[in-house]
């Protein structure tokens, strides 16, 4: 379970988080919704300790992952970032093998256990065809695949992404959140995910915080948070949601700004 | 595991080669076989001539020349690969973030004074040098500084300006100064000038230290090559690899420069040879640039010597002339064009 509580951050004067609290089950999948700017990526980055907190505190058990040294909050938290530039000459194994850096000593030395955590991993993402291909060779979709392989070779319980589907077309979405969904539900992490596409968010979360302008504006389960009046105030743009035909999740249509 | 071995085994035994060559080739040259007699016979009692003089040629001058070519190729190289590493830039050099120009201005001034012909007054340029060069890097890491970090751009822009300013000043004393411009010209060209032992023991300390923490450092700046961010994510403490890296390399390329001058293009080629050959993995990269440093800079030492002999060539010279060429044929040759 993480526990996020009363977590403040600015870059420079500006303050992007304000006393932000949020708690992600175990076992949970939890979607941070909001329009850009909102403080999502932040939190993101300050609960896994690149971005400074000025107050509050992120909890598992009675750890404050805030605090303790980089390689053991390595242990408890992942991370699935964008893909952004990977370095092209690394091999996906070699680039997996990286994700048991939180349980090797300085030089790296992996064991066969360790290899053993790294092929379980790929297969999980069902890359385990990739192995020996370079990550620059990859595409957007098979990038984010190796990057969620590598989280989980971490081992941790809570498992942070950071937007993985913005790159990545229909397809490859459905597929890395149902593989998301599962690894909440199935294997018990406590899941906390950044997504800008609301439609995906309120089919495939458990609950939805809506963040506006540094502050969770709404928590709660998908139909609570994706109501139309909270969604057009906080995206500034008129929307209608109508229940999905397929499941009955709600379903945000925007309406056009133009009148 | 042997086929993981089996690079470093290639680059050693042309290392050796290139050792054997460097103690064989002179004024005067020392035949194979006569070296081999050297070698395995028993040197006690009186040798035979030619063999003594030989043997008093190869211990006191070729030996530590040798060594301490050996010594600045190494450096070089596995400076070379840790910042290219360290910056996430194809384009580094050991002599990226100034060290190079701030250790030439060290020299300059300490050359600009007029020290007596004693073994401090001969050890006082190199020093300079050195505490020069290890200065700048105190300084450039201190300008850009941003808060808790040190982000990689502000890094490589204080270093470039910070290098310019030193060079302009070094420009300026050598154009006031009169009697010692040939030297400077000479030292900062890169010529191995100094002789005997006594520069190899004054290096050797810093350059164990040096390179024994770079050795250490292949798995950070593997982790290093995803960035900062994802880096932090897995377990490494940035802030500290880095600066500890960077420390190490700068403290590496101060001595090599400190004792052998500014030689050009054995920290940018060496790292991205031994990359296209072989990969880009950091934990094989630094201990294969830093034999195959000291390789390539005794094959180009061998060649400034018997080039214009007895005329000897600033070493400087001959690595841009013998390795642009070199490093484009391979850059040409490489069908790993995606190795970076």
């Amino acid at each position: 379970m993480l526990r996020i509580e009363n977590l403040s951050v600015s870059y420079g004067a500006r303050r992007v988080l304000h006393h932000v609290s949020l708690t992600v089950e175990n076992g949970e999948l939890l979607a941070l919704i909001g329009p850009n700017g909102a403080g999502k990526s932040t939190l993101v980055r300050a609960v896994s300790g690149v971005v400074p907190a000025q107050s509050g505190s992120a909890r598992k058990n009675g750890t404050n992952l805030l605090t303790v040294p980089a390689s053991e909050r390595a242990r408890i938290i992942s991370v699935v970032p964008q893909v952004a530039s990977l370095p092209p000459a690394f091999t996906v194994w070699e680039t997996v093998l990286l994700g048991r850096t939180p349980y090797l000593n300085f030089l790296g030395q992996v064991s066969a256990a360790d290899e053993g955590i790294a092929r379980q991993s790929l297969q999980r993402v069902d890359a385990l065809d990739l192995i020996d291909r370079r990550v620059g060779e990859l595409s957007g979709g098979e990038q984010q695949r190796v990057l969620l392989a590598r989280a989980l070779a971490q081992s941790t319980p809570i498992l942070l992404l950071d937007e993985p589907t913005s790159h990545l077309d229909l397809h490859h979405q459905v597929g890395l959140l149902e593989l998301v969904r599962t690894l909440a539900h199935h294997d018990g992490l406590a899941v906390l995910i950044a997504l800008h596409d609301l439609n995906l968010a309120a089919r495939y979360a458990d609950r939805i915080a809506l963040m506006v302008d540094g502050r969770v504006r709404a928590l709660g389960m998908p139909n609570e948070v994706l109501r139309p009046e909270l969604i057009s105030e906080a995206y500034h743009l008129p929307v209608q949601v109508i229940p999905n035909p397929l499941d009955g999740s709600p379903l945000v249509l925007p309406n056009s700004s133009q009148k | 595991m042997r086929h993981r071995l089996l690079p470093l085994v290639w680059t050693l035994a042309f290392l050796l080669l290139a050792v054997m060559l460097s103690i064989a080739v002179g004024s005067v040259f020392i035949p194979p076989s006569d070296l081999w007699l050297l070698l395995t016979g028993n040197i006690s009692g009186s040798l035979p001539e030619p063999l003594a003089t030989y043997a008093l040629i190869i211990v006191s001058i070729r030996l530590p020349r040798t060594v301490m070519v050996a010594l600045t190729g190494a450096a070089l190289g596995t400076s070379g690969a840790a910042y290219q590493g360290l910056f996430r830039n194809p384009l580094a050099d050991p002599y990226l973030i100034g060290v190079a120009s701030g250790a030439g201005l060290g020299a300059v001034i300490a050359m600009s004074i007029q020290w007596p012909y004693s073994f401090w007054g001969l050890m006082a340029i190199p020093m300079a040098a050195f505490l020069a060069g290890l200065l700048t890097v105190f300084i450039v890491y201190s300008l850009a500084r941003v808060g808790r970090t040190v982000p990689t751009t502000n890094l490589i822009l204080a270093g470039v300006a910070f290098g310019s300013f030193a060079t302009a000043l070094t420009s300026f004393l050598m154009l006031r100064s009169s009697g010692e411009i040939r030297r400077a010209l000479g030292w900062l060209l890169g010529g191995a000038s100094q002789s005997g032992w006594m520069p190899v023991l004054g290096i050797l300390p810093y350059l164990i230290i040096g390179l024994s923490i770079l050795l250490l450092s292949g798995h950070a700046l593997n982790l290093l090559q995803f960035g900062d961010e994802q880096a932090h994510q897995l377990g490494l403490p940035v802030t500290r690899a880095k600066t500890i890296i960077l420390v190490a390399a700068s403290l590496a390329t101060a001595a090599a420069v400190a004792f052998a001058g500014i030689i050009g293009f054995v920290g940018l080629i060496v790292p991205h040879v031994m990359r296209m050959w072989f990969g880009g993995d950091y934990r094989r990269l630094i201990p294969l640039s830093m034999v195959g440093g000291a390789a390539f800079l005794l094959v180009a030492d061998v060649l400034a010597r018997v080039v214009l002999a007895p005329q000897e060539i600033p070493l400087g010279i001959i690595t841009a002339l013998a390795g642009a060429p070199f490093f484009l044929w391979v850059l040409r040759r490489s069908k790993n064009q995606g190795y970076w």
